[in-house]
């Protein structure tokens, strides 16, 4: 395999998922908050209520378009960039995409003409129902694609195929109700409604701000703050599950999100420290240069047991058995090793037609089928994701939560209380969380993918297995024609969002 | 009820799927014809802005019949899409940016402070309509001519030059199949904006247009599907493939369901064709879209039954891939099967969403006074 490849290959993939992150929170949010504020028009009658809807609805045509053209590039990567993991285990992730095609890009697409030129066409009540159902329609697009990634954190539900050399799926519905999936799926929506309610605050205090729009800002400020406060509670104790979902299933992530080399009972926190960056796995250096820790809560948060035992990194890469049953990274590889050696001898008998040599070598293979994944990896620290840039991404993340929180819920007072036009400082606060809102989706994303690494589907497929075989000049140069690209689409998104935004809501 | 059925009648079914979304992909195609002529069409702003408002309200229908074509691909014959996207890479490349420039180029063209400017968004938008198409007929076309590429023992497969696609520009099947799709696509567009609008100059504007495209396409039609049947193609039998003189016009005799399904097609399109140029009918579209549909079943039929590679390996013809060898598990085609009993269900709103909103034909009034026109 060329060098570099699977980097670049990374690379493309990470660049055009985080440009579609960038796009798709809003989607999630915004849609359920038109869709309410047009609940409140069609109730009341107010025609105040139908200007402020058809406002915030430019602003989401605008995000939408884009969101369409960076997920059509995610959807055919799989094929383009990881060939190689689109047959090994397409047979079960495919299924879920394509679902996601049929259940949810249609209705929301179909919908979505209804919502933006129908408002003469159809019936008031016939126009919320589509609002509504391009809110749906997105948030199923979710669930399908958390479905799909949800069983690369956590695969289950397939058996290994020796003679098509691939995973084949056996049970749908453990890929379906998978635990992890809907965790994850709940706290990502989840973050999508805070990203939108954010939006929506923060548009409407720069309004505040400059004294423009005063009613329909206010309102639009109350619809927000109140749905971004249901909204980051849920939020919070989605993003628990989800850490409670990582300490069952990817011991490796949870350790590198918490920056711990060696496992502990009753372990603690980090609530906020530095990473030395000196240490190394297997030495003896402190982990921090200086932290601040909450006592047991890391056993508390992740298994729900103060006294449970949390495996640090050394114990994962340099094994436990005689306590905790934690078997070393050397010795997987090196089953690994065997379960390959046995899956080729496999095959060549088979080529042979000696059903003796067939059968002894796959039963040899079954029996370390578990490990194959490790057998391509080659030093046992590579079991470790990147500590650093999972840690801060992680922390960074949860502070910024606790933060929209509050944020929400101070706003919403002011509101109701009725003098949120004079706490300017609140106001500019407000402001400048729109793009913290952004930072934490990002880095939640940080958290997940690269907090998996070295695996594509985790424990069964390293990266490095799942690439396409082409050039790296080809990625490189897809690559910067993607950076290219979606820069400049995204500049134009920006100015033409902004434009809106200064010409205000009564045009709209 | 799909449990029970075979593997390879599972097999066999979802290669219907896939060709019947192919065809209903082929048919959206209109939108992209459009992109074409929308100067050709239009001599004011005005008028422009009709057609942009009539394409503008359909281009993500086929879009998204783009992606489900991708994904349906990738669900039932994981292995197909495995070694054509990640071997022709540059073509799908190609593809894929053609069409990241049209999904934002409806919004942000008129859109004030957009940056790049009107031009260069209506420039997209013939991009996704010329180049996008004419490569998408490319990479289609090469299913019948073949690709550089090999597999190993694990299925693994990699492409044995490094134009990774390119190469397929060379052949004058795939590049003449690419422009008859391309001005189908056009010939599509004059059909529906003959229909979706009520502006007289811009109706018989796209008239006149018809006429050549409609020319251009039935020539170059006769040309290509002429090649086709003389053709040699890639036949299996048990894991062995080997080169079949006219396969292809051997499958269209052996199987009289795609042949007629062929010829109907065929038919209806070209009297779509006739009842709007000498009978001044407005329906055209309906039997030219009917008939494309049937059509593209019919030939890409050729490929996935009777025996027949799917994906010939120019490389090394043992590699090559068939319905069989490429496709999901029992298993998986089973459930797939399952969810593909909601396809008729979109189809069902998508038709009634559309029958309420194109009630009345688009005029420039309608369009002037829409707050959120393109
Ligand atoms: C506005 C964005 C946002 C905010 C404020 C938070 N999260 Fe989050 N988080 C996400 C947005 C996000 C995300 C983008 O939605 C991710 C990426 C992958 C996923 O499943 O959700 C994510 C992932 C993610 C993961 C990794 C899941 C995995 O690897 O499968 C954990 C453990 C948490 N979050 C936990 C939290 C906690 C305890 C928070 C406390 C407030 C929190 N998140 C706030
Ligand atoms: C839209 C939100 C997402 C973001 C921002 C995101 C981010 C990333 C990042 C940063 C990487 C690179 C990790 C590394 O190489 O260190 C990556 C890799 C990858 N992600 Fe995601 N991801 C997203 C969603 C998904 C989903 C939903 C899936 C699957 C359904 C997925 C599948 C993959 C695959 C296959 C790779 C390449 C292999 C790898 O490096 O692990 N991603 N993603
Ligand atoms: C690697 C994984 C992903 C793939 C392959 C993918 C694919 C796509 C595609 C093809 C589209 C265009 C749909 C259309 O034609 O209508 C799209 C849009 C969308 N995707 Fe993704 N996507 C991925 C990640 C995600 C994630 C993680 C989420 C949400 C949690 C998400 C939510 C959406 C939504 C809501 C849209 C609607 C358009 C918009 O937001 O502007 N996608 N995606």
């Amino acid at each position: 395999m060329e060098e570099h490849l699977v980097d670049w290959s990374r690379a493309q993939f990470a660049l055009t998922a985080l440009y579609h992150w960038l796009f798709v929170p809003l989607t999630l949010g915004l849609s359920f908050i038109i869709a309410i504020m047009e609940t409140i028009y069609v109730k009341t009658g107010n025609t105040v209520w139908k200007e402020i809807s058809k406002f915030w609805m430019t602003l989401f045509a605008i995000n939408f378009a884009i969101g369409l053209a960076t997920g059509i590039i995610m959807e055919f990567e799989f094929g383009t960039n990881w060939s190689n993991y689109a047959w090994i285990v397409g047979d079960i992730f495919g299924a879920p995409l394509a679902i996601e095609g049929i259940m949810a890009f249609f209705m929301e697409s179909t919908f979505f003409a209804i919502m933006f030129f129908g408002w003469d066409k159809v019936s008031k009540k016939m126009h919320l129902l589509s609002t509504w159902l391009v809110a749906i329609g997105s948030n199923l697009s979710a669930l399908w694609i958390l479905v799909a990634n949800g069983w690369m954190q956590n695969p289950v539900g397939m058996v290994f195929n020796p003679d098509t050399a691939r995973f084949e799926m056996n049970r749908f519905f453990d890929v379906l109700f998978n635990p992890n999936a809907y965790s994850k799926f709940l706290h990502t929506v989840g973050s999508g409604y805070v990203m939108g309610a954010l939006f929506v605050v923060g548009i409407s205090a720069w309004y505040l701000l400059k004294n423009k729009e005063g009613v329909k800002a206010k309102k639009s400020m109350v619809v927000g703050a109140t749905f971004g406060l249901i909204t980051s509670i849920f939020l919070i104790f989605t993003g628990d599950e989800a850490a409670h979902q990582v300490a069952l299933n990817q011991p490796s992530k949870l350790a590198a999100m918490e920056g711990l080399y060696d496992g502990h009972r009753r372990a603690g926190i980090v609530a906020i420290g530095q990473l030395n960056p000196d240490k190394k796995i297997g030495d003896t250096q402190e982990e921090f240069l200086w932290s601040l820790e909450i006592p047991q809560a890391l056993s508390i948060l992740g298994f729900h047991d103060a006294n449970a035992f949390v495996p640090g990194i050394n114990e994962l890469v340099y094994g436990d058995t005689d306590e905790h049953h934690i078997e070393s990274a050397s010795d997987k590889i090196a089953k690994g090793k065997i379960a390959i050696e046995s899956l080729k001898a496999y095959k060549k008998a088979k080529k042979e037609a000696d059903p003796l040599a067939a059968e002894k070598s796959l039963a040899q293979f079954r029996a370390y089928e578990k490990y194959f994944g490790y057998g391509y990896l080659e030093n046992p620290e590579d079991i470790i994701p990147p500590v650093a840039l999972t840690f801060y991404s992680f922390h960074i993340m949860v502070g910024l939560g606790t933060w929209f929180f509050a944020l929400f819920f101070f706003l919403l007072y002011f509101a109701m209380v009725g003098k949120i036009e004079k706490q300017r400082m609140l106001l500019r606060l407000a402001v400048l969380s729109i793009p913290l809102g952004y930072l934490a989706g990002e880095l939640g994303w940080v958290v997940a993918e690269v907090g998996r690494q070295p695996w594509a589907i985790f424990e069964m497929l390293p990266v490095g297995m799942a690439t396409s075989q082409i050039s790296t000049t080809a990625v490189q140069t897809t690559f910067w024609l993607f950076a290219v690209i979606f820069t400049g689409l995204l500049i134009a998104e920006i100015r033409i969002m902004l434009k809106q935004i200064q010409i205000g809501m009564g045009e709209h | 009820m799909f449990e029970s059925l075979s593997l390879l009648t599972l097999q066999q079914y979802w290669w219907f799927v896939i060709t019947l979304l192919g065809g209903l992909f082929v048919f959206m195609m209109f939108v992209q014809g459009g992109q074409t002529l929308l100067n050709t069409l239009s001599k004011t702003e005005t008028e422009k802005n009709v057609i942009i408002a009539s394409l503008g309200r359909k281009w993500e229908l086929t879009f998204t019949t783009l992606v489900m074509f991708g994904g349906a691909l990738f669900a039932a014959f994981p292995l197909l899409y495995a070694v054509s996207f990640g071997g022709a890479y540059y073509v799908w490349m190609a593809i894929l940016f053609c069409f990241i420039l049209q999904a934002v180029s409806y919004e942000y063209r008129k859109k004030p402070d957009n940056f790049l400017g009107q031009k260069t968004y209506e420039t997209f938008l013939y991009l996704n309509g010329s180049l996008g198409i004419i490569l998408i007929g490319i990479a289609l076309a090469t299913f019948y001519t073949g690709a550089n590429f090999i597999k190993n023992d694990m299925n693994l497969s990699s492409w044995t030059n490094h134009s990774y696609g390119l190469e397929a520009v060379l052949n004058p099947f795939n590049v003449l199949f690419g422009f008859v799709i391309f001005f189908l696509a056009r010939s599509q567009a004059s059909l529906y904006f003959i229909n979706a609008i009520n502006e007289e100059k811009i109706v018989g504007r796209a008239r006149k247009q018809l006429t050549i495209d409609a020319s251009l396409f039935v020539v170059l039609f006769l040309v290509v599907a002429g090649m086709l049947l003389l053709m040699s193609g890639v036949a299996y039998h048990q894991e062995s493939f080997s080169i079949v003189e006219y396969k292809f016009l051997t499958n269209l005799i052996e199987t009289p369901t795609i042949l007629a399904l062929l010829l109907a097609g065929v038919v209806l399109v070209l009297y779509a064709f006739y009842i709007t140029l000498f009978r001044r009918s407005t329906k055209g579209i309906w039997f030219s879209g009917t008939g494309t549909v049937l059509t593209v079943v019919a030939l890409l039929s050729l490929l996935g039954y009777n025996q027949t590679a799917i994906y010939p390996s120019l490389a090394d013809i043992n590699c090559s891939l068939n319905i069989e060898n490429s496709s999901g598990s029992h298993y998986t085609l089973t459930a797939m099967s399952y969810v593909s009993l909601f396809v008729p269900v979109v189809l069902g709103y998508i038709y009634l969403v559309w029958k309420s909103m194109d009630k009345e034909k688009l005029t420039s009034q309608e369009v002037e006074a829409d707050h959120h026109h393109y």
